[in-house]
């Protein structure tokens, strides 16, 4: 696309971009290259020369067994947060597309949690679910469920996935909802003239023509659960209990933290850099396409 | 409505009911927690109905802080305030006149100089943290807000936003503005900006709350205690040996920190669905 009319000139356009360009390069180009160039690099323990040392750095990581752990985890972690609070939003979208007058009034009380910062989701869950006091999580251990997210690794992963869901819920709602709104109301009628119940016109007719919608926030979601869910791990878990809950993101964190090695955790960081970029480029590739059946 | 069937209207009625409440339910504990002393939360039944501690909580928290950290919520709240403004107000300028510049100009290398910005959008900022570290302590903007605000405007929604729009403004404005005399900075001031009030308020919205939200580079590269964010201090608050947890004044700060950015989806929210619906084309 191209505006028919233009201004002349090159010195004020340059320097209209420049500001932009400026950051850009300095606090991302910059950043970027340097992650990629150390992810070669072996540093003494000193951190005064370093050596190329080619693919070390990443041959390393890979025989890392905590690597894997932590890949496994963002994994399990990703496919549960995704898988219910895409579907917990599509039971809602559903029954708020009815009747716009439900659509209408329901829209305003189940986004706000999106404003809700991560951190301070995970902080209201744990309360929520503390083993002693809190109001669900001290009933669980009465009953005798033995409840303890700051002990046990699996407790402490439900309880993530929980705190994530939650806060995820208010997005996926939100764009099922206009996808549902989007879809005409005579394709679905004229299913049920036809004779489909409500049930076989949503998985034959609703499903399907939502699907491009759904691919979407498949993606978006996905890339949610890996970098923005760090601050629900850092308040609730650190990434414990013995590193349970360490997701890849986290991990390059905490390992940074700890000091360790520079060349390593760049390395992981391009691996990073490698997951979203492709995650980008499929999410493009279906945005061109737009309805894929 | 293909059938009138009232019985699975009140079943639609009754699901979002309870979703409702679930959704809500954390919430509804943060701000009872806020109404209580120490004693009542640590014994393990916490009524569900507001006690009288609100106003004791809530000055103790604003401006005097927990025992753990003492810093008072209040400067926590401003430090965040001027993070989210900051990246909100940042990214707009940037991004609209790198917009203007890419859509309404001819000038080489434009089309690169629209590739460089819109990679961008695909590296979040936690996939590059350490290096982006090194960049703001040899910068020495370590503790300062330049530091919090400058790396996280690094990114091309914005800019995309805005080209986006322009695309749609008809051209024959443009041209009857070149008739009329205009140059290029009238034509942006009288014409464009104008027009573009809603994007610029959408990206605000949106860019408000992403900013306020911001948890990892603060932690990062905050270290001085009057530079904490609300976001931050919380988790401050809360240690693993349950002791010392002052709970009330943790609860009591996190219904603090929910407050702006939920008021302003409330408040705004069509053009915070706009924001949001826009922002990921």
């Amino acid at each position: 696309m191209e505006k028919r009319a233009h201004f002349s000139g090159w010195t004020l356009p340059l320097l209209l971009i420049l500001p932009q360009m400026a950051i850009t390069v300095i606090f991302f180009y910059l950043p970027a290259s340097q992650a990629i160039w150390q992810s070669f690099l072996r540093e003494d323990a000193f951190g005064l020369a370093s050596e190329f040392v080619g693919f070390e750095n990443y041959i390393a990581l890979f025989e890392q067994p905590e690597y894997y752990r932590a890949m496994i985890t963002t994994v399990i972690f990703s496919t549960l947060v995704a898988f219910f609070s895409m579907s917990i939003a599509l039971l809602l979208a559903t029954q708020a597309d009815k009747s716009i007058r439900l659509a209408h009034g329901f829209k305003t009380l189940l986004i706000w949690p999106y404003a809700v910062a991560p951190a301070i989701a995970g902080v209201l869950w744990m309360f929520m679910f503390h083993p002693t006091l809190g109001t669900l999580g001290r009933p669980l251990n009465v009953m005798g469920f033995n409840w303890n997210p700051m002990l046990d690794g699996t407790d402490a992963m439900i309880l993530l996935v929980f705190s994530a869901t939650w806060k995820h819920i208010s997005y996926n709602f939100l764009f099922f909802l206009a996808g549902l709104q989007a879809i005409p109301k005579s394709v679905i009628e004229a299913g049920a003239i036809d004779g489909a119940g409500p049930l076989r016109r949503f998985w034959t007719i609703i499903f399907p023509l939502l699907s491009p919608t759904t691919f979407f926030l498949l993606v978006v979601t996905i890339v949610y659960v890996f970098f923005e869910t760090f601050g629900i791990i850092d308040a609730v878990t650190g990434g414990g209990p013995a590193g349970t809950t360490t997701t890849l993101v986290y991990k390059v964190y905490a390992d940074g933290r700890s000091g360790g090695d520079l060349g390593l955790s760049a390395a992981q960081s391009v691996v990073l850099m490698v997951i979203v970029i492709s995650l980008t480029a499929i999410q493009f590739r279906y945005v061109e396409r737009k309805v894929q059946y | 409505m293909v059938e009138n069937r009232p019985f699975r209207d009140f079943m639609a009625y009754l699901t979002l009911v309870i979703g409702v409440i679930i959704v809500a339910f954390p919430v509804y504990l943060a701000i009872m927690a806020s109404t209580f002393d120490t004693a009542t939360i640590i014994n393990g039944n916490m009524p569900l109905t507001p006690g009288d501690q609100a106003p004791e909580n809530y000055t103790r928290a604003l401006f005097y802080g927990g025992k753990l950290a003492r810093e008072p919520v209040s400067m926590m709240m401003m430090n965040s305030m001027i993070m989210a403004l900051g990246i909100a107000f940042g990214k707009i300028l940037i991004s609209i006149l790198s917009a203007y510049a890419v859509v309404y100009f001819k000038f080489p290398f434009r089309k690169t100089a629209f590739w460089v910005i819109f990679i961008t959008l695909m590296l979040p900022v936690e996939v590059r943290i350490y290096p982006t570290y090194k960049i703001v302590a040899d910068l020495g903007l370590l503790d300062t807000y330049t530091g919090l605000i400058m790396p996280l405007i690094a990114s091309a929604t914005g800019t995309l936003l805005f080209r986006q729009f322009f695309m749609t403004v008809p051209d024959e404005l443009l041209e009857a503005s070149k008739i009329d005399g205009a140059g290029a900075f009238r034509f942006f001031k009288d014409t464009l900006l104008p027009l573009s009030m809603t994007t610029i308020a959408a990206l605000f919205v949106i860019q408000f709350i992403y900013g306020w939200n911001q948890y990892l580079w603060p932690l990062l590269i905050t270290t001085k205690s009057s530079m904490q964010t609300i976001v931050i201090g919380i988790k401050k608050m809360i240690t693993t040996t349950d002791a010392l947890t002052e709970w009330q004044i943790a609860m009591t700060t996190a219904v603090l920190a929910m407050v702006p950015p939920v008021l302003v989806v409330i408040f705004m929210q069509r053009l915070f669905v706009k924001g949001l619906v826009e922002t990921e084309k």
